[in-house]
């Protein structure tokens, strides 16, 4: 079936299986690899792309379910908030092995969007769901709190 | 500025121009795949992007020898004969060569080294490898003689140029310049006259006095391309025509195929082929996800005759029974059975040390391509050099016929340093199987990972300690029944010596504390799990034993847990002391500890380097231990990068945590893992991970590594506030055990 959807700000389309998760029709099909696969059942957050402006766990979504909708992967995502993270993020040398970070940029961009200056819980909450194995949560957490500074500032 | 952080990886023996050429011929290999797939998306990346590298790449460059090439446009590009995953060997390493050529941060560029033992052997290893925490301090000396001798050649080109002698030639952040003549260059105008030089074999180095770099924070150079998507791993490639295959494993290790009905994964759309392969069943097809569905579709029945069965409750009662008894003396002083006689009080504990999986976010993957009976390979290899024989191995090829390339990991902990070479074998295998030219991406699942076995071992300490009446410490017995991962690898000789495997003993057998009768038994245990290093390895459960049971015994004296260690530690251990009181100062000085919290101390040499860490805790309201901060000093010799250390602390810390308090790879009663995934093989995650603070201590000694020694004191840091706050000792890990 042929699954049409906004990708990065363009208008895409594939012909896939409807049950194919969205992560590997953006991976394989259109070459974005910044989004990663890391466990395959939602759990740790490295395939985490914005759909309809959400975050969404990309390994777990049928592409179906995008049909019409706009997708942003890490290679896409601008805005103010995005740049404030990203820039942080190189401040602080956030980013140990790298694997991960995709995720938690954008996840971290989707948390400045909502709440533009988040406590340590909301950061709790927000980025709970991306693991990083190097542990670069103390990095992360001063990060978007920086990020959260630049943009107030 | 970017594409400094690219890696174009040159060919093994072959001279500059030939590498670029090379270069060219993998990026118009990876890049082709790439142009398919560019019509749909303009302005993104692209994997397998730099062309403006290649071309500099190509263009006449001055390489004084295997790690420095300078372009005529200035950029010096350092080769990191070290994978990098994290720990900083790109970062730290360019450093090295920085500091000598006087380069300026902003021109320096890296590239990882193809697997090339002669020019890239690992020289504590004697081969290509990364680990032991080792990059940094097998490197030290070299890299920077590189960057010297490089300098060396710049500055004889430009005396001859402006007819003034060498000496009067100053160097700074990448411009070359004679004061009394006022003439200045880059390093780029002078490639070319450099090139024809002479280079010298014993250049001068700095003094540290010197250094204007080296002990500074300079940006890491492969920030900027993990935050935007843009760093590729080897899942991230590509190439032409590529095949992906996923793997079904036997169910419990050591179990064979008896069976196979692949009819079903077959009719699925995109499956090319299905291969029975020595490690399993391997799938085929045209894209990631075929291959996954192809594989759900498997109906394989396994034979578990030669299959190991056992439990790991089995396993426990079996290492339990075998440290009951005095083992072979890894160390032996005094007399510890007559002094336990003796002894006013004897406190006994036992240990169980599960197996840990390492789950780095990036699973094992491989890029293999046969062809033309040359082999070429794409992974994050961690020991090149067997790795490139395994290759070699399974296709019948000399290894010159294999080109492997070391791409960046995304993350590792050990699990991709393997001393037989198996996942290289395994994708090598699964590449043959197929039979064809097209190169085959193999990539494992979390489910792969977490049961595809290579663990830390499982491990049972049994310790027993005597106290005088004044509560001295007397005696020190410690039984280590654990699997050794050495035997019959091509470190054997390397590891085991007189029958003591380090890699089973170490950081036991060097207790630095001063006990009169002391005893370190090694009880070497067969069992049909595979084990590998794990960050730290027997450091970890050796650190938590020898930190925790200590802790108890001073506790049991009535005694200060750091004034009884310095005192332990006495003068001989200057730098076990000294990371001892600063972590206590700046513990110190964060106040006393708040209401409902206890903190507990551990200090722990490996690798070289020495770290004390304190931990607060308290009890959270799920019943659960919570750890609120840890405060960390660390002593890794001259602090090359300040801030890679901290980091490479903050990591070490959140890896030994998330293992302490939650982790268990667990073997049922036929011997089937029980884990597959996050859901409950569980990490640390931000809402877990403590505030951490790093003292490094300044140093001049020879500079050792970071990956992994920050993570032994975690645990028993946290077990002795735990134990402190709560009463409860723990000798059973992880802390928090799995419920469902």
């Amino acid at each position: 079936m042929a699954v049409s959807f906004e990708l990065n700000g363009k208008q895409v389309s594939a012909d896939v299986d409807p049950d194919t998760p969205l992560l590997w029709v953006i991976r394989d099909h259109f070459r974005l690899t910044g989004t990663k696969f890391g466990c395959g059942i939602a759990q740790c957050g490295a395939c985490t792309v914005h759909m309809n402006g959400l975050t969404r766990r990309s390994c777990v979504t049928p592409v179906s379910q995008v049909d019409g909708g706009t997708v942003t992967t890490i290679e896409g995502l601008d805005g103010r908030e995005a740049q404030a993270v990203q820039d942080a993020w190189v401040a602080l040398d956030v980013p140990q092995c790298g694997f991960c970070q995709s995720g938690q940029v954008m996840s971290a961009a989707a948390l400045l969007r909502e709440i533009p200056n988040p406590t340590d819980e909301n950061i709790d909450q927000a980025m709970a769901g991306n693991i990083c194995r190097c542990a670069t949560y103390a990095r992360i957490r001063k990060a978007i709190h920086n990020a959260a500074d630049t943009l107030e500032g | 500025m970017n594409q400094g952080n690219d890696i174009v990886n040159p060919v093994a023996d072959s001279n500059p121009a030939d590498q670029a050429a090379h270069g060219l011929t993998r990026r118009g290999f990876l890049k082709g795949s790439a142009a398919v797939a560019a019509s749909l998306m303009i302005g993104v990346h692209l994997p397998g992007r730099a062309n403006a590298q290649t071309a500099a790449a190509s263009d006449a460059a001055l390489s004084p020898n295997a790690f420095v090439r300078i372009n005529q446009d200035s950029t010096v590009t350092v080769i990191v004969k070290h994978i990098e995953f994290g720990q900083g060997p790109v970062t730290g390493l360019s450093t090295l060569v920085a500091e000598e050529l006087d380069a300026d941060w902003d021109q320096m560029r890296a590239e990882l080294a193809p697997a090339n033992t002669e020019k890239y052997a690992n020289k504590l290893f004697g081969l290509q490898g990364t680990g032991g925490s080792t990059a940094m301090a097998s490197s030290y000396e070299p890299m920077r003689q590189a960057g010297a001798a490089a300098r060396a050649v710049l500055v004889q080109a430009a005396a001859n140029r402006w007819g003034v002698d060498a000496s009067e030639i100053t160097v700074s952040k990448g411009t070359i310049s004679h004061s009394t003549s006022n003439q200045s260059a880059s390093f780029g105008e002078l490639v070319a006259e450099a090139s024809q030089l002479e280079v010298p074999a014993e250049p001068k180095l700095k003094s540290p006095d010197q250094f204007n770099l080296i002990g500074t924070q300079v940006r890491k150079l492969d920030t900027r391309d993990k935050t935007n998507g843009k760093q590729n791993f080897t899942l991230d490639l590509y190439p032409d025509n590529m095949v992906v295959a996923t793997i079904l494993h036997p169910p419990q290790f050591g179990a064979a195929l008896a069976s196979l009905d692949d009819s079903k994964a077959r009719q699925v759309k995109g499956v090319i082929d299905v291969k029975a392969v020595p490690a399993g069943v391997a799938v085929y097809a045209e894209d990631t996800y075929a291959a996954l569905k192809g594989r759900k579709a498997l109906d394989v029945k396994w034979d578990a005759g030669k299959a190991e069965k056992r439990s790991t409750i089995q396993m426990e009662q079996e290492y339990s029974q075998a440290a009951a008894k005095p083992g072979l003396d890894a160390r032996k002083e005094g007399d510890v059975e007559s002094a336990l006689e003796s002894a006013d009080q004897i406190i006994e504990a036992e240990y169980f040390f599960p197996f840990l999986a390492h789950a780095p976010m990036e699973t094992l993957d491989a890029v293999v391509q046969f062809r033309d009976g040359k082999v070429t390979a794409w992974m994050g290899t961690q020991i090149q050099t067997l790795d490139r024989g395994a290759l070699a191995g399974v296709f019948g090829v000399d290894q010159s016929n294999v080109t492997l390339y070391t791409e960046y990991a995304g993350g590792s902990f050990g699990r991709r340093a393997q001393p037989g070479g198996d996942f290289a074998s395994e994708a090598a295998q699964v590449t043959k199987a197929l039979g064809s030219d097209r190169p085959v991406k193999l990539m494992w699942t979390r489910e792969n990972d977490i049961q595809g076995g290579r663990y830390r071992p499982l491990a049972v300490h049994k310790l027993r300690g005597g106290l005088d009446k004044d509560g001295n410490i007397v005696a020190w017995d410690q039984q280590i029944a654990v699997q050794s991962f050495m035997k019959g690898t091509a470190f054997e000789d390397f590891m085991i010596k007189d029958g003591i495997d380090e890699s089973a003993v170490a950081g036991s057998k060097e207790l630095p504390y001063g006990i009169p009768n002391l005893r370190i038994g090694q009880h070497l245990m067969e069992n049909g799990v595979p084990t590998l290093w794990w960050r730290s390895v027997e450091h970890t459960h050796n650190a938590y034993a020898n930190e925790t049971f200590l802790d108890e015994l001073i506790e049991r004296s009535g005694k200060d847990p750091v004034e009884t260690r310095l005192k332990l530690l006495g003068d001989k251990h200057p730098r076990h002391r000294g990371v001892l009181e600063k972590a206590a100062e700046i513990a110190g000085a964060a106040g006393s500890v708040p209401d409902g919290r206890a903190r507990g101390v551990a200090v722990h040499k490996s690798f070289g380097s020495y770290v004390a860490q304190i931990a607060e805790v308290s009890e959270g309201a799920n019943g659960e231990p919570r750890v609120h901060r840890i405060w960390c000093a660390v002593d890794c010799g001259v602090p090359v990068n300040p801030d890679v250390i901290r980091a490479q602390m903050e990591g070490g810390i959140g890896y030994g945590i998330g293992a302490v308090l939650y982790d268990a790879i667990t073997l049922d009663h036929e011997g089937k893992v029980e884990q597959a995934n996050f859901d409950r093989y569980r990490s640390l995650r931000i809402n877990e991970m403590p505030e951490v603070e790093v003292a490094v201590i300044p140093s001049t000694e020879p500079p050792t590594g970071v990956g992994e020694p920050g993570t032994p004191p975690s645990g028993p840091a946290i077990a002795n506030a735990w134990r402190r706050l709560t009463g409860k000792s723990v000798h059973r890990l992880p802390l928090v055990p799995f419920t469902a």
